[in-house]
Protein backbone atom coordinates (compact mmCIF):
# COMPACT_ATOMS: atom_id res chain seq x y z
CA UNK A 1 0.00 0.00 0.00
CA UNK A 2 0.88 3.73 -0.58
CA UNK A 3 1.10 6.28 2.08
CA UNK A 4 1.44 9.83 1.72
CA UNK A 5 3.21 10.97 4.84
CA UNK A 6 3.58 14.54 5.95
CA UNK A 7 6.32 14.67 8.87
CA UNK A 8 7.42 17.23 11.27
CA UNK A 9 11.30 17.64 10.82
CA UNK A 10 12.90 20.02 12.89
CA UNK A 11 16.84 19.92 13.47
CA UNK A 12 17.04 20.50 16.79
CA UNK A 13 15.44 22.13 20.08
CA UNK A 14 14.39 25.83 19.68
CA UNK A 15 14.66 25.75 15.69
CA UNK A 16 11.61 26.02 13.34
CA UNK A 17 10.55 23.14 12.05
CA UNK A 18 8.33 22.49 8.65
CA UNK A 19 6.05 19.33 7.64
CA UNK A 20 7.93 17.43 4.61
CA UNK A 21 5.89 15.06 2.39
CA UNK A 22 6.93 12.11 1.45
CA UNK A 23 5.37 8.89 0.00
CA UNK A 24 6.01 5.31 1.77
CA UNK A 25 5.26 1.93 0.14
CA UNK A 26 4.82 -0.43 2.92
CA UNK A 27 2.88 -3.34 3.81
CA UNK A 28 -0.53 -3.72 5.72
CA UNK A 29 0.87 -6.20 8.45
CA UNK A 30 3.68 -3.66 8.83
CA UNK A 31 3.42 -1.23 12.49
CA UNK A 32 3.33 2.48 11.84
CA UNK A 33 6.69 2.78 13.31
CA UNK A 34 7.88 -0.21 11.30
CA UNK A 35 6.51 1.69 8.16
CA UNK A 36 8.25 4.60 9.25
CA UNK A 37 11.91 2.20 9.92
CA UNK A 38 11.21 1.29 6.07
CA UNK A 39 11.01 5.61 5.02
CA UNK A 40 14.58 5.83 6.91
CA UNK A 41 15.55 2.75 5.05
CA UNK A 42 14.75 5.01 2.09
CA UNK A 43 16.20 8.34 3.02
CA UNK A 44 19.10 6.47 4.11
CA UNK A 45 19.94 4.79 1.11
CA UNK A 46 19.44 8.64 -0.27
CA UNK A 47 21.96 9.70 1.96
CA UNK A 48 19.17 11.99 3.42
CA UNK A 49 19.25 12.21 7.51
CA UNK A 50 16.80 9.62 8.93
CA UNK A 51 12.97 11.22 11.07
CA UNK A 52 13.68 10.54 14.82
CA UNK A 53 10.85 9.34 16.62
CA UNK A 54 11.16 7.75 20.25
CA UNK A 55 10.46 3.61 20.47
CA UNK A 56 11.71 1.05 22.91
CA UNK A 57 9.78 -1.76 23.70
CA UNK A 58 7.37 -1.69 20.45
CA UNK A 59 4.81 -4.07 22.48
CA UNK A 60 2.81 -0.99 24.10
CA UNK A 61 4.57 -1.26 27.49
CA UNK A 62 7.52 1.54 28.09
CA UNK A 63 5.33 4.63 26.86
CA UNK A 64 8.72 5.88 24.74
CA UNK A 65 6.54 6.11 21.30
CA UNK A 66 4.86 9.37 20.98
CA UNK A 67 3.46 10.34 17.65
CA UNK A 68 0.49 12.40 16.87
CA UNK A 69 -1.36 11.05 13.56
CA UNK A 70 -3.62 13.43 11.81
CA UNK A 71 -3.96 15.61 15.28
CA UNK A 72 -4.92 12.19 17.77
CA UNK A 73 -1.95 11.37 19.55
CA UNK A 74 -1.22 7.60 19.22
CA UNK A 75 -3.85 7.41 16.13
CA UNK A 76 -7.13 6.63 15.53
CA UNK A 77 -7.59 3.31 17.78
CA UNK A 78 -8.42 3.64 21.26
CA UNK A 79 -6.58 2.13 24.19
CA UNK A 80 -3.40 1.66 21.42
CA UNK A 81 0.14 3.37 21.73
CA UNK A 82 1.18 3.85 18.75
CA UNK A 83 3.55 1.59 18.31
CA UNK A 84 0.78 -1.20 18.09
CA UNK A 85 -1.05 0.64 15.48
CA UNK A 86 -1.20 -1.67 12.01
CA UNK A 87 -1.06 0.31 8.57
CA UNK A 88 -4.15 -2.08 7.74
CA UNK A 89 -5.86 0.28 10.08
CA UNK A 90 -5.34 2.72 7.00
CA UNK A 91 -6.04 2.90 3.48
CA UNK A 92 -4.15 2.72 0.35
CA UNK A 93 -3.20 6.09 -0.81
CA UNK A 94 -4.47 8.00 2.93
CA UNK A 95 -2.18 11.04 3.88
CA UNK A 96 -1.06 10.93 7.45
CA UNK A 97 0.35 13.96 9.15
CA UNK A 98 2.96 13.05 11.85
CA UNK A 99 3.96 15.71 14.32
CA UNK A 100 5.80 15.44 17.94
CA UNK A 101 3.57 15.98 21.22
CA UNK A 102 3.17 19.91 21.31
CA UNK A 103 3.49 21.33 24.98
CA UNK A 104 5.53 24.07 26.31
CA UNK A 105 6.91 21.39 29.13
CA UNK A 106 7.67 18.94 26.12
CA UNK A 107 9.67 20.68 23.95
CA UNK A 108 10.80 18.88 20.61
CA UNK A 109 14.63 17.61 20.62
CA UNK A 110 14.75 16.55 16.95
CA UNK A 111 12.05 16.00 14.18
CA UNK A 112 9.16 13.71 16.24
CA UNK A 113 11.19 13.33 19.59
CA UNK A 114 9.93 15.51 22.46
CA UNK A 115 11.96 16.00 25.87
CA UNK A 116 9.55 14.25 28.56
CA UNK A 117 11.65 15.09 31.78
CA UNK A 118 8.85 17.28 32.85
CA UNK A 119 7.40 13.93 33.92
CA UNK A 120 10.18 12.50 35.46
CA UNK A 121 10.24 15.49 37.70
CA UNK A 122 6.62 15.23 38.52
CA UNK A 123 7.44 11.78 39.85
CA UNK A 124 10.92 12.99 41.83
CA UNK A 125 8.82 15.07 43.66
CA UNK A 126 6.75 12.39 45.31
CA UNK A 127 5.73 10.06 43.18
CA UNK A 128 7.56 6.93 45.29
CA UNK A 129 7.03 5.78 48.78
CA UNK A 130 10.32 6.80 50.72
CA UNK A 131 10.51 4.03 52.82
CA UNK A 132 11.92 0.94 51.74
CA UNK A 133 9.15 -1.57 51.66
CA UNK A 134 11.63 -4.79 51.37
CA UNK A 135 10.94 -7.72 49.48
CA UNK A 136 6.84 -8.95 49.18
CA UNK A 137 5.58 -9.60 52.29
CA UNK A 138 2.97 -12.78 53.45
CA UNK A 139 -0.21 -11.48 51.08
CA UNK A 140 -2.36 -11.01 53.94
CA UNK A 141 -0.51 -8.62 56.04
CA UNK A 142 -1.75 -5.53 54.44
CA UNK A 143 -5.04 -6.62 53.53
CA UNK A 144 -6.43 -4.08 50.41
CA UNK A 145 -10.44 -5.24 49.05
CA UNK A 146 -10.38 -6.19 45.74
CA UNK A 147 -11.83 -3.21 44.30
CA UNK A 148 -9.58 -0.39 45.70
CA UNK A 149 -6.58 -2.95 44.60
CA UNK A 150 -8.04 -2.80 41.39
CA UNK A 151 -8.07 1.05 41.44
CA UNK A 152 -4.84 1.35 42.02
CA UNK A 153 -3.59 -1.58 39.66
CA UNK A 154 -5.61 0.65 36.94
CA UNK A 155 -4.11 3.64 37.73
CA UNK A 156 -0.58 2.51 38.14
CA UNK A 157 -0.84 1.10 34.57
CA UNK A 158 -0.32 4.63 33.22
CA UNK A 159 3.33 4.25 31.28
CA UNK A 160 4.21 8.12 30.89
CA UNK A 161 4.22 8.44 27.65
CA UNK A 162 2.67 12.14 28.10
CA UNK A 163 -0.09 11.43 24.80
CA UNK A 164 -2.83 13.26 27.92
CA UNK A 165 -0.90 16.15 27.57
CA UNK A 166 -0.80 16.30 23.98
CA UNK A 167 -4.54 15.99 23.24
CA UNK A 168 -5.33 18.62 25.92
CA UNK A 169 -6.29 21.39 24.31
CA UNK A 170 -4.80 23.18 27.64
CA UNK A 171 -1.65 21.06 27.74
CA UNK A 172 -2.51 19.68 31.04
CA UNK A 173 -0.68 16.87 32.98
CA UNK A 174 -3.63 16.46 35.14
CA UNK A 175 -4.61 12.65 34.18
CA UNK A 176 -0.68 11.52 34.47
CA UNK A 177 -0.02 13.51 37.79
CA UNK A 178 -3.25 11.71 39.25
CA UNK A 179 -2.56 8.31 37.96
CA UNK A 180 -0.12 8.85 39.65
CA UNK A 181 -1.12 10.38 43.11
CA UNK A 182 -4.25 8.21 42.75
CA UNK A 183 -2.36 4.64 42.10
CA UNK A 184 0.11 5.73 45.17
CA UNK A 185 -2.62 7.94 47.99
CA UNK A 186 -4.74 4.20 47.51
CA UNK A 187 -2.40 1.66 49.07
CA UNK A 188 -1.35 1.40 52.74
CA UNK A 189 2.02 2.04 52.04
CA UNK A 190 1.49 4.96 49.68
CA UNK A 191 -1.40 6.03 52.22
CA UNK A 192 1.36 7.61 55.06
CA UNK A 193 2.84 10.67 52.66
CA UNK A 194 -0.47 11.61 50.88
CA UNK A 195 -0.67 14.94 52.12
CA UNK A 196 2.99 15.83 51.37
CA UNK A 197 3.17 13.64 48.22
CA UNK A 198 -0.42 15.34 46.54
CA UNK A 199 0.91 18.75 47.42
CA UNK A 200 4.50 18.40 46.34
CA UNK A 201 3.60 16.83 43.06
CA UNK A 202 1.06 19.53 42.11
CA UNK A 203 3.79 21.91 42.40
CA UNK A 204 5.85 20.52 40.43
CA UNK A 205 3.47 19.57 37.71
CA UNK A 206 2.40 23.58 37.90
CA UNK A 207 6.11 24.78 37.76
CA UNK A 208 7.00 22.50 34.24
CA UNK A 209 4.77 24.87 32.47
CA UNK A 210 1.58 22.67 32.08
CA UNK A 211 -1.59 23.93 31.41
CA UNK A 212 -4.38 24.12 33.99
CA UNK A 213 -7.30 20.84 33.44
CA UNK A 214 -10.60 22.14 32.36
CA UNK A 215 -12.53 18.90 32.08
CA UNK A 216 -12.49 18.36 28.53
CA UNK A 217 -11.58 14.67 28.83
CA UNK A 218 -9.79 14.57 25.59
CA UNK A 219 -7.12 12.65 27.80
CA UNK A 220 -9.13 9.78 28.58
CA UNK A 221 -10.04 9.60 25.12
CA UNK A 222 -6.69 8.70 23.72
CA UNK A 223 -5.26 7.13 26.55
CA UNK A 224 -3.42 3.87 25.77
CA UNK A 225 -3.88 2.35 29.13
CA UNK A 226 -7.31 3.90 29.31
CA UNK A 227 -6.56 5.76 32.77
CA UNK A 228 -10.29 7.43 33.72
CA UNK A 229 -11.21 10.59 34.78
CA UNK A 230 -11.89 9.14 37.95
CA UNK A 231 -8.30 9.72 39.09
CA UNK A 232 -8.20 13.74 38.74
CA UNK A 233 -11.51 13.59 40.38
CA UNK A 234 -9.60 11.87 43.20
CA UNK A 235 -6.46 14.06 42.66
CA UNK A 236 -8.50 17.83 43.25
CA UNK A 237 -10.15 15.85 46.50
CA UNK A 238 -6.81 14.91 47.86
CA UNK A 239 -5.10 18.34 47.21
CA UNK A 240 -8.43 19.91 48.59
CA UNK A 241 -7.91 18.01 51.61
CA UNK A 242 -3.82 18.27 52.09
CA UNK A 243 -3.92 22.03 51.24
CA UNK A 244 -6.94 22.65 54.19
CA UNK A 245 -4.78 20.92 56.72
CA UNK A 246 -1.59 22.44 55.48
CA UNK A 247 -3.95 25.92 55.55
CA UNK A 248 -4.92 25.04 59.26
CA UNK A 249 -1.16 23.55 60.05
CA UNK A 250 -2.02 20.09 61.01
CA UNK A 251 0.84 17.64 60.82
CA UNK A 252 1.07 16.36 56.81
CA UNK B 1 -2.27 29.71 43.57
CA UNK B 2 -2.39 26.68 42.03
CA UNK B 3 -3.89 25.07 39.18
CA UNK B 4 -6.07 23.34 41.33
CA UNK B 5 -6.66 26.62 43.31
CA UNK B 6 -8.17 28.09 40.71
CA UNK B 7 -10.59 25.12 39.46
CA UNK B 8 -11.76 25.16 43.03
CA UNK B 9 -12.54 29.04 42.85
CA UNK B 10 -14.23 28.42 39.32
CA UNK B 11 -16.29 25.61 40.62
CA UNK B 12 -17.72 27.38 43.66
CA UNK B 13 -18.28 30.80 42.06
CA UNK B 14 -19.74 28.54 39.48
CA UNK B 15 -22.08 27.06 41.43
CA UNK B 16 -23.10 29.94 43.50
CA UNK B 17 -24.16 31.77 40.09
CA UNK B 18 -25.53 28.36 38.61
CA UNK B 19 -28.08 28.07 41.90
CA UNK B 20 -28.67 31.63 41.48
CA UNK B 21 -29.92 31.36 37.75
CA UNK B 22 -32.14 28.41 38.43
CA UNK B 23 -33.81 31.02 41.49
CA UNK B 24 -33.97 34.06 39.58
CA UNK B 25 -35.69 31.95 36.84
CA UNK B 26 -38.89 30.92 39.33
CA UNK B 27 -38.75 34.01 40.53
CA UNK B 28 -39.88 35.55 36.94
CA UNK B 29 -42.09 33.06 36.10
CA UNK B 30 -44.33 34.51 38.23
CA UNK B 31 -44.99 36.65 35.37
CA UNK B 32 -47.42 34.02 34.54
CA UNK B 33 -49.59 34.21 37.35
CA UNK B 34 -52.06 37.68 37.99
CA UNK B 35 -49.50 41.15 37.17
CA UNK B 36 -49.99 41.14 41.40
CA UNK B 37 -48.05 38.31 41.95
CA UNK B 38 -44.59 39.46 40.63
CA UNK B 39 -45.12 43.22 41.55
CA UNK B 40 -45.74 41.66 45.12
CA UNK B 41 -42.73 39.90 44.77
CA UNK B 42 -40.61 42.67 43.74
CA UNK B 43 -42.08 45.04 46.80
CA UNK B 44 -40.83 41.99 48.77
CA UNK B 45 -37.23 41.84 48.34
CA UNK B 46 -36.71 45.83 47.55
CA UNK B 47 -39.14 46.89 50.95
CA UNK B 48 -39.14 43.99 52.97
CA UNK B 49 -36.29 42.04 53.28
CA UNK B 50 -34.05 43.81 55.27
CA UNK B 51 -31.71 45.92 53.09
CA UNK B 52 -28.51 44.07 54.49
CA UNK B 53 -30.05 40.74 52.87
CA UNK B 54 -30.44 42.24 49.96
CA UNK B 55 -27.04 43.53 49.54
CA UNK B 56 -25.76 40.65 51.06
CA UNK B 57 -27.08 38.59 48.14
CA UNK B 58 -25.77 41.23 45.53
CA UNK B 59 -22.46 41.42 47.02
CA UNK B 60 -22.32 37.64 46.92
CA UNK B 61 -22.92 37.44 43.79
CA UNK B 62 -20.91 40.20 42.43
CA UNK B 63 -18.12 38.63 43.80
CA UNK B 64 -19.01 35.54 42.04
CA UNK B 65 -18.91 36.82 38.99
CA UNK B 66 -15.90 38.84 39.52
CA UNK B 67 -13.66 35.58 41.26
CA UNK B 68 -15.43 33.88 38.49
CA UNK B 69 -14.67 35.53 34.83
CA UNK B 70 -10.95 36.95 36.61
CA UNK B 71 -9.86 33.44 37.15
CA UNK B 72 -11.34 32.48 33.73
CA UNK B 73 -9.07 34.66 32.41
CA UNK B 74 -6.08 33.50 34.02
CA UNK B 75 -6.78 30.30 33.37
CA UNK B 76 -7.40 31.17 29.47
CA UNK B 77 -3.82 32.83 29.35
CA UNK B 78 -2.28 30.17 30.94
CA UNK B 79 -3.59 27.25 28.91
CA UNK B 80 -2.54 29.59 25.75
CA UNK B 81 0.98 30.06 27.25
CA UNK B 82 1.23 26.28 27.60
CA UNK B 83 1.24 25.36 23.71
CA UNK B 84 3.12 28.36 22.37
CA UNK B 85 3.37 25.90 19.23
CA UNK B 86 0.24 24.59 17.97
CA UNK B 87 -0.55 21.21 16.20
CA UNK B 88 -0.37 21.40 11.83
CA UNK B 89 -3.36 19.41 11.95
CA UNK B 90 -5.95 19.61 15.23
CA UNK B 91 -8.79 16.86 15.67
CA UNK B 92 -10.62 16.41 18.91
CA UNK B 93 -11.51 12.97 20.57
CA UNK B 94 -14.61 13.29 23.07
CA UNK B 95 -14.62 17.16 23.81
CA UNK B 96 -18.00 18.85 23.67
CA UNK B 97 -18.72 22.01 21.88
CA UNK B 98 -20.07 23.05 24.88
CA UNK B 99 -16.88 22.60 26.60
CA UNK B 100 -14.56 23.96 23.93
CA UNK B 101 -16.80 27.13 23.82
CA UNK B 102 -17.04 27.87 27.56
CA UNK B 103 -15.02 31.02 27.50
CA UNK B 104 -17.23 31.90 24.17
CA UNK B 105 -20.51 31.44 26.04
CA UNK B 106 -19.54 32.77 29.01
CA UNK B 107 -18.09 36.49 27.07
CA UNK B 108 -21.52 36.66 25.41
CA UNK B 109 -22.58 36.02 29.65
CA UNK B 110 -20.59 38.71 30.77
CA UNK B 111 -22.21 40.97 27.99
CA UNK B 112 -25.34 40.14 28.76
CA UNK B 113 -25.15 40.36 32.67
CA UNK B 114 -23.91 44.33 32.24
CA UNK B 115 -26.88 44.97 29.61
CA UNK B 116 -29.66 42.85 31.95
CA UNK B 117 -28.25 45.04 35.32
CA UNK B 118 -28.73 48.25 33.27
CA UNK B 119 -32.19 47.59 31.71
CA UNK B 120 -33.75 45.75 34.86
CA UNK B 121 -31.85 46.80 37.96
CA UNK B 122 -31.03 50.51 37.30
CA UNK B 123 -33.24 51.32 34.68
CA UNK B 124 -31.71 53.49 32.70
CA UNK B 125 -32.31 51.92 29.16
CA UNK B 126 -35.86 53.11 28.87
CA UNK B 127 -37.77 56.58 30.63
CA UNK B 128 -40.74 54.65 30.66
CA UNK B 129 -39.06 51.96 32.83
CA UNK B 130 -39.28 54.02 36.18
CA UNK B 131 -42.82 55.44 36.20
CA UNK B 132 -44.50 51.83 35.26
CA UNK B 133 -46.51 52.13 38.72
CA UNK B 134 -49.82 50.13 39.74
CA UNK B 135 -51.75 49.62 43.00
CA UNK B 136 -51.48 47.04 45.85
CA UNK B 137 -54.29 45.16 47.40
CA UNK B 138 -53.98 47.82 50.41
CA UNK B 139 -54.42 50.58 47.63
CA UNK B 140 -50.96 52.00 47.53
CA UNK B 141 -49.00 52.72 44.92
CA UNK B 142 -46.18 50.23 44.07
CA UNK B 143 -43.62 49.96 41.22
CA UNK B 144 -45.03 47.79 38.35
CA UNK B 145 -42.55 45.39 37.17
CA UNK B 146 -44.69 43.54 35.17
CA UNK B 147 -45.06 46.60 32.83
CA UNK B 148 -41.71 46.92 32.97
CA UNK B 149 -40.69 43.07 31.79
CA UNK B 150 -43.62 43.82 29.27
CA UNK B 151 -42.54 46.77 27.47
CA UNK B 152 -38.75 45.64 27.60
CA UNK B 153 -39.93 42.74 25.65
CA UNK B 154 -42.45 44.42 23.22
CA UNK B 155 -42.01 44.23 19.87
CA UNK B 156 -40.40 47.69 19.08
CA UNK B 157 -37.28 46.25 21.16
CA UNK B 158 -37.60 42.81 19.34
CA UNK B 159 -33.02 43.13 19.16
CA UNK B 160 -33.53 43.14 23.15
CA UNK B 161 -35.49 40.20 22.79
CA UNK B 162 -33.61 38.47 20.52
CA UNK B 163 -30.62 39.09 22.68
CA UNK B 164 -32.23 38.08 25.57
CA UNK B 165 -32.92 34.50 23.95
CA UNK B 166 -29.49 34.25 22.31
CA UNK B 167 -27.95 35.26 26.35
CA UNK B 168 -30.26 32.31 27.27
CA UNK B 169 -29.05 29.58 24.63
CA UNK B 170 -25.44 30.72 26.04
CA UNK B 171 -26.36 30.19 29.18
CA UNK B 172 -27.81 26.75 28.84
CA UNK B 173 -24.57 25.99 26.83
CA UNK B 174 -22.25 27.06 29.14
CA UNK B 175 -24.39 24.92 32.29
CA UNK B 176 -24.01 21.92 30.70
CA UNK B 177 -20.96 21.45 30.69
CA UNK B 178 -20.37 23.74 33.60
CA UNK B 179 -22.37 22.06 36.41
CA UNK B 180 -21.59 18.66 35.78
CA UNK B 181 -17.69 19.79 35.74
CA UNK B 182 -18.24 21.83 38.89
CA UNK B 183 -18.59 18.54 40.51
CA UNK B 184 -15.30 17.61 38.96
CA UNK B 185 -13.33 20.13 39.67
CA UNK B 186 -14.22 20.08 43.49
CA UNK B 187 -13.26 16.35 43.30
CA UNK B 188 -17.31 15.16 43.84
CA UNK B 189 -17.47 13.02 40.54
CA UNK B 190 -16.66 9.78 39.79
CA UNK B 191 -17.03 7.30 36.52
CA UNK B 192 -20.43 6.56 37.53
CA UNK B 193 -21.66 9.68 38.27
CA UNK B 194 -19.48 11.31 35.65
CA UNK B 195 -22.66 9.52 33.24
CA UNK B 196 -25.78 11.19 35.37
CA UNK B 197 -24.12 14.59 36.33
CA UNK B 198 -23.56 15.16 32.34
CA UNK B 199 -27.18 14.52 31.73
CA UNK B 200 -28.43 16.47 34.90
CA UNK B 201 -26.03 19.11 33.29
CA UNK B 202 -27.86 19.04 29.70
CA UNK B 203 -31.17 18.95 31.16
CA UNK B 204 -30.36 21.99 33.78
CA UNK B 205 -29.53 23.97 30.73
CA UNK B 206 -32.76 23.00 28.77
CA UNK B 207 -34.71 23.86 31.94
CA UNK B 208 -33.36 27.55 31.93
CA UNK B 209 -33.34 28.41 28.43
CA UNK B 210 -36.98 27.18 28.23
CA UNK B 211 -38.23 28.96 31.61
CA UNK B 212 -35.89 32.32 31.03
CA UNK B 213 -36.51 32.91 26.94
CA UNK B 214 -40.49 31.93 27.50
CA UNK B 215 -40.82 35.17 28.93
CA UNK B 216 -39.63 37.11 26.02
CA UNK B 217 -41.05 34.83 23.89
CA UNK B 218 -44.71 34.96 25.38
CA UNK B 219 -44.72 39.39 25.02
CA UNK B 220 -44.24 38.82 21.91
CA UNK B 221 -46.97 35.94 21.19
CA UNK B 222 -49.49 37.64 23.33
CA UNK B 223 -48.63 41.28 21.34
CA UNK B 224 -48.76 39.51 17.99
CA UNK B 225 -51.27 37.24 18.44
CA UNK B 226 -54.26 36.22 19.90
CA UNK B 227 -53.13 34.13 22.15
CA UNK B 228 -53.12 36.19 25.52
CA UNK B 229 -50.25 34.62 27.92
CA UNK B 230 -49.34 37.88 29.23
CA UNK B 231 -51.44 41.35 29.73
CA UNK B 232 -49.68 43.27 26.63
CA UNK B 233 -52.49 45.66 25.58
CA UNK B 234 -53.19 47.70 28.98
CA UNK B 235 -49.17 47.87 29.19
CA UNK B 236 -48.40 49.36 25.77
CA UNK B 237 -51.67 51.48 25.68
CA UNK B 238 -50.60 53.39 28.96
CA UNK B 239 -47.21 53.79 27.56
CA UNK B 240 -48.29 55.35 24.24
CA UNK B 241 -51.07 57.90 25.82
CA UNK B 242 -48.20 58.35 27.97
CA UNK B 243 -47.25 62.46 28.48
CA UNK B 244 -43.87 62.33 29.85
CA UNK B 245 -44.16 63.28 33.12
CA UNK B 246 -46.85 61.76 35.52
CA UNK B 247 -46.53 57.63 36.60
CA UNK B 248 -47.82 55.43 33.91
CA UNK B 249 -50.11 53.99 36.01
CA UNK B 250 -51.75 50.43 34.15
CA UNK B 251 -55.38 48.84 34.97
CA UNK B 252 -55.25 45.33 34.90
CA UNK B 253 -57.91 42.74 34.36
CA UNK B 254 -58.42 41.19 37.93
CA UNK B 255 -59.21 37.62 36.00
CA UNK B 256 -60.73 36.19 39.24
CA UNK B 257 -62.62 34.08 37.46
CA UNK B 258 -60.09 32.59 35.85
CA UNK B 259 -57.85 32.67 38.87
CA UNK B 260 -59.70 32.87 42.25
CA UNK B 261 -56.39 32.52 44.48
CA UNK B 262 -55.46 35.94 43.14
CA UNK B 263 -58.00 36.59 45.68
CA UNK B 264 -58.28 40.04 46.61
CA UNK B 265 -59.20 42.75 44.06
CA UNK B 266 -58.11 46.38 44.03
CA UNK B 267 -60.24 48.88 46.41
C1 LIG C 1 -24.61 33.44 35.00
C2 LIG C 1 -23.38 33.37 34.89
C3 LIG C 1 -22.47 32.16 34.94
C4 LIG C 1 -22.68 30.91 35.44
C5 LIG C 1 -23.92 30.40 36.12
C6 LIG C 1 -21.46 30.15 35.22
C7 LIG C 1 -21.26 28.84 35.61
C8 LIG C 1 -20.11 28.13 35.39
C9 LIG C 1 -19.82 26.82 35.90
C10 LIG C 1 -20.73 26.02 36.81
C11 LIG C 1 -18.59 26.45 35.44
C12 LIG C 1 -17.86 25.15 35.71
C13 LIG C 1 -16.77 25.32 36.72
C14 LIG C 1 -15.86 24.13 36.78
O1 LIG C 1 -15.65 23.45 35.80
O2 LIG C 1 -15.31 23.86 37.83
C15 LIG C 1 -18.10 27.50 34.62
C16 LIG C 1 -16.90 27.49 33.94
C17 LIG C 1 -16.44 28.53 33.15
N1 LIG C 1 -16.99 29.79 33.04
FE1 LIG C 1 -18.78 30.32 33.78
N2 LIG C 1 -20.56 30.93 34.55
C18 LIG C 1 -21.13 32.17 34.37
C19 LIG C 1 -20.57 33.26 33.77
C20 LIG C 1 -19.38 33.25 33.10
C21 LIG C 1 -18.82 34.38 32.46
C22 LIG C 1 -19.45 35.75 32.41
C23 LIG C 1 -17.64 33.95 31.92
C24 LIG C 1 -16.62 34.68 31.09
C25 LIG C 1 -16.27 35.61 30.69
C26 LIG C 1 -17.46 32.57 32.22
C27 LIG C 1 -16.41 31.81 31.82
C28 LIG C 1 -16.21 30.51 32.17
C29 LIG C 1 -15.14 29.70 31.67
C30 LIG C 1 -14.06 30.10 30.68
C31 LIG C 1 -15.29 28.46 32.29
C32 LIG C 1 -14.43 27.28 32.02
C33 LIG C 1 -13.50 27.01 33.07
C34 LIG C 1 -13.23 25.58 32.95
O3 LIG C 1 -13.40 25.03 31.86
O4 LIG C 1 -12.90 24.99 33.94
N3 LIG C 1 -18.54 32.17 32.94
N4 LIG C 1 -19.03 28.53 34.60
S1 LIG D 1 -2.31 8.89 31.70
FE1 LIG D 1 -2.44 7.66 29.81
S2 LIG D 1 -1.91 9.15 28.21
FE2 LIG D 1 -1.24 10.06 30.14
S3 LIG D 1 0.90 9.45 30.37
FE3 LIG D 1 -0.32 7.89 31.42
S4 LIG D 1 -0.65 6.31 29.89
FE4 LIG D 1 0.00 8.11 28.77
S1 LIG E 1 7.41 1.77 22.03
FE1 LIG E 1 7.00 1.10 24.08
S2 LIG E 1 4.95 1.66 24.29
FE2 LIG E 1 5.26 2.13 22.23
Amino acid sequence: MNIHLKVWRQKQKGDSGKLVSYDVETDEGSSFLEMLDILNEQLVAKGEDSVSFDHDCREGICGMCSLSINGIPHGPDGATTVCQLHMRRFKDGDTLVVEPWRSRAFPVVKDLVVDRGAFDRIIQAGGFITSRTGSAVEANVHPIPKPIADYAMDAASCIGCGACVAACPNSSAMLFTAAKVSHMNSLPQGKAEKDKRTLAMVDRMDAEGFGNCTNYGECQGVCPKEIKLDVIAQLNRDYAVAKTKKFLGAAI
Amino acid sequence: MSSLVKKYIMAISGFVLSAFVFVHMIGNLQVFMPPSAINDYAYFLHHMLPWEVLWGFRFTLLAAVVLHVWTAIQLKIENAAARPQSYQVNASVVATPAARYMAFSGMIMLAFIVFHILHYTVRSTHPEFKMFMTMNDDGEKMFDAYAMMIYGFSSEFWYVSAFYIISMASLALHLSHGVSSMFQSLGLRNELWRYRLNAFAAFYGIVLFIGFSSIPAAVLISEKTGVQLLQTKPVLEGVKSWDKKSPIITNYENCLSCCPSSGKVTK
